[in-house]
């Protein structure tokens, strides 16, 4: 995983409330056994015209402003329903390494923290303010500053956010998940000898 | 302390909890289909990693797998790779796999409870969010992604943050009409898609202790549907019943030492919960959901709501945005919604006691004009089971489709889907857009209700059957 740094990016705006793992990235795109190439699949039936190609004009992101935007600002409820990790897979692959809302969906949310996606938890106030100033200059580059747990805004919308230090921690220095729990394979050992002792039927 | 049930099993997988650090809590059973697991193994591999409990690991094909001509190769390149794949990395790390030919291949959250892999008490992962499925039995069960699942083939545990707890207290007696599926339905249009988020619910009342295990399991099933990372069921006499003498269950002595155990689980009287909710059974009409999200969901006898009933923004929004999609008009009645299509099966109705209520309403009928109808069973042995009950026969003499099992139209991989504009009444769990097929129109119902639709071609009350 890629360390997370400090940015200055475009962010792009999607004021759409649950907005589920499926529109994320339809199934007809989870055969693939491989984590890469997920990016041009991105909210595909929405993004694209019937013929599967050709970019639908009215979809957000598909605005000449929003390319190459690396933040992007939703809804409530963002990424609930299916598990399927393809889908910050792909919003990772397509560019995007932070999210913006009020809430996530918990599968989701978890997800997006293994890929180096930050997402940021806003009030709706907050929210609403951020939408309003990107309507408001579609284009305009946030600052994400995540040691800090700074984003600031050019209308001076900027705010300070909480975020769990061990997710912090991991983001800021790209670490392995597994990595960090197998140093404690001896406390695991020790739980699984004494898991044997209670639940003998569970090793039967 | 008084605990809950989710307490108690949190405290006792807290494997390690130090500050600065998310805890860690330990997995016994994981369940894998192909979908989400073949990027797992990949990684495992390259960190020169091996899976630590293969013994903890029960595997399936369901997501691609077709539901007819299974003697067949699979026709799509990259679904039969998926399958492949499946095959090879279940073998190269002796791993349980009930492969495609397999007699016991199905959906994995069916063929699960039905080899007894699941009991009371556990913590259960699998990367699937319908993994909620298993908290019927009083197990912590939840859907993790294809990360996590790596995580815990490699070290058995995983970092996670505690849940708060919900109460959903179903108190009262169900019509005979409305079933565990009308009440999920019922609960998510209460609370929302996001109402249960941060939550374990825990579902409790006379109504859910009256639900058989299938009924438990197609509630907790849909938990994941209001948001919660998991829904518990306190095991009872019926949980006992239903897992003694299945093949993964404890035997002997073993079975002693469990019981005594399962027994330690139900929630304290008087443990606190974060949240109570509270329905009554007897106000639960069967449920049609009328939009794209689940909570969108209203009973049979009611109108399709206008935008302007709603009382925020959002939602307003939210219920012209569906009406467009679903091609439907405010204030028309649920009852004059024509249907194109009728998928009975998956993970949350494809249960054998979900055939025997389709079929009852299905016997003697036949499909309307224009309907296709495809009866889906869960796995193979629902299949010998309705077989032996001649519910095939019902079904096909009706115009029925009776297929092999799999996911199928839940979620629409393996080529079973819905054309643009094609209408289902489907017994899944999920009525989002395109979901079923791009541009495919999804209502939710109960196996009953959908097969009174079939017979129709459109929703019926059946309580006026």
């Amino acid at each position: 995983m890629q360390p997370y740094t400090k940015h200055e990016s475009i962010a792009a705006l999607m004021n759409r409330s649950n907005v589920d793992t499926d529109q994320i990235i339809p199934k007809q795109f989870l055969k693939k056994v491989e984590r890469s190439g997920f990016g041009v699949h991105l909210f595909h039936d929405w993004r694209y015209n019937d013929d599967g190609v050709t970019a639908n004009p009215d979809f957000e992101l598909n605005k000449p402003a929003f390319q190459d935007a690396k933040i992007l600002v939703v809804g409530d409820n963002f990424g609930c329903g299916s598990s399927r990790e393809h889908a910050p897979w792909a919003i990772a692959d397509y560019g995007f390494n932070t999210i913006i809302s009020t809430s996530y969906a918990d599968i989701f949310y978890n997800n997006c923290f293994k890929n180096g996606i930050l997402a940021i938890v806003v009030s709706q106030s907050q929210l609403d303010a951020l939408m309003a100033e990107i309507a408001a200059n579609e284009g305009v580059k946030f600052t994400v500053d995540l040691e800090n747990r700074q984003v600031t805004t050019p209308a001076g919308n900027g705010f300070t956010f909480e975020i769990d230090p061990f997710r912090q921690g991991n983001l800021l220095s790209g670490l392995d998940d597994i990595g960090l729990t197998l140093k404690h394979v001896d406390k695991i050992d020790q739980y699984e000898v004494q898991h044997k002792q209670l639940y003998p039927w569970l090793w039967a | 302390m008084k605990k809950t049930m989710y307490e108690k099993i949190w405290d006792s997988h807290l494997v390690v909890d130090v500050e600065g650090q998310a805890p860690l809590i330990y997995v016994d059973r994981h369940l894998m289909h192909e979908v989400t697991s073949p990027q797992a193994f990949e990684g495992l591999k390259l960190s020169g990693r091996k899976v630590r409990n293969p013994h903890s690991i029960l595997a399936t094909m369901d997501h691609c797998v077709p539901t007819k001509n299974r003697n067949l190769p699979i026709a799509d390149p990259i679904a039969r790779k998926q399958i492949e794949v499946m095959a090879d990395n279940c073998k190269e790390n002796g791993l349980n796999l009930y492969d495609m030919k397999s007699h016991n291949n199905g959906v994995i959250h069916v063929v699960v409870p039905e080899h007894g892999f699941v009991h009371p008490g556990m913590v259960v992962v699998c990367g699937d969010s319908h993994t909620a499925t298993h908290g019927a039995f009083g197990a912590l069960a939840f859907g993790i992604g294809t990360s996590e699942v790596e995580h815990v083939m490699a070290t058995q545990t995983l970092p996670q943050k505690k849940s708060k707890t919900m109460l959903v207290q179903v108190n009262g007696e169900l019509s005979k009409y409305s079933t565990a599926k009308d009440i999920a339905l019922a609960i998510i249009g209460k609370i929302g898609t996001a109402g249960g988020t941060g939550y374990v619910i825990e579902y409790a009342g006379d109504a859910i202790k009256k639900l058989s295990m299938e009924g438990r399991m197609t509630l907790c099933n849909m938990a994941i549907e209001a948001g919660a990372r998991a829904g518990l069921v306190a095991p009872d006499e019926k949980t006992y019943e239903y897992l003694n003498g299945k093949e993964f269950a404890p035997k002997g002595d073993n079975w002693e030492k469990a019981l005594a155990y399962w027994n330690s689980l139900p929630s304290d009287a008087g443990a606190e919960f974060d949240a109570v909710v509270t329905l009554d059974a007897a106000d639960i009409a069967p449920q049609v959901s009328w939009g794209t999200s689940p909570e969108q969901v209203i009973g049979v006898n009611a109108n399709v709501p206008a935008p302007e009933s709603f009382d925020n923004e959002g939602k307003r929004k939210a219920c012209e945005s569906a009406l467009a999609y679903m091609g439907l008009t405010a204030n028309m009645p649920i009852t004059d919604i024509k249907i194109d299509y009728v998928f009975i099966g998956s993970c949350t109705n494809g249960r054998i006691e979900d055939f025997r209520a389709a079929a009852e309403v299905a016997k003697g009928t036949k499909v309307a004009n224009g309907v296709t109808a495809i009866a889906v069973p869960g796995s193979y042995h629902v299949k010998d089971q309705a077989e032996a009950e001649g519910l095939d026969k019902i079904f096909i003499d009706a115009g029925w489709e009776w297929r092999d099992p799999g996911c199928s139209m839940c979620l629409a991989m393996n080529g079973d889907e819905l054309t643009k504009g094609q209408r289902c009444a489907s017994t899944s769990n999920r009525n989002f857009e395109g979901r079923q097929g791009k541009g495919g129109r999804t209502h939710l119902v109960s196996p009953a209700m959908a097969a009174a639709a079939a017979a129709a071609g459109h929703f019926v009350d059946i309580r006026k059957l």
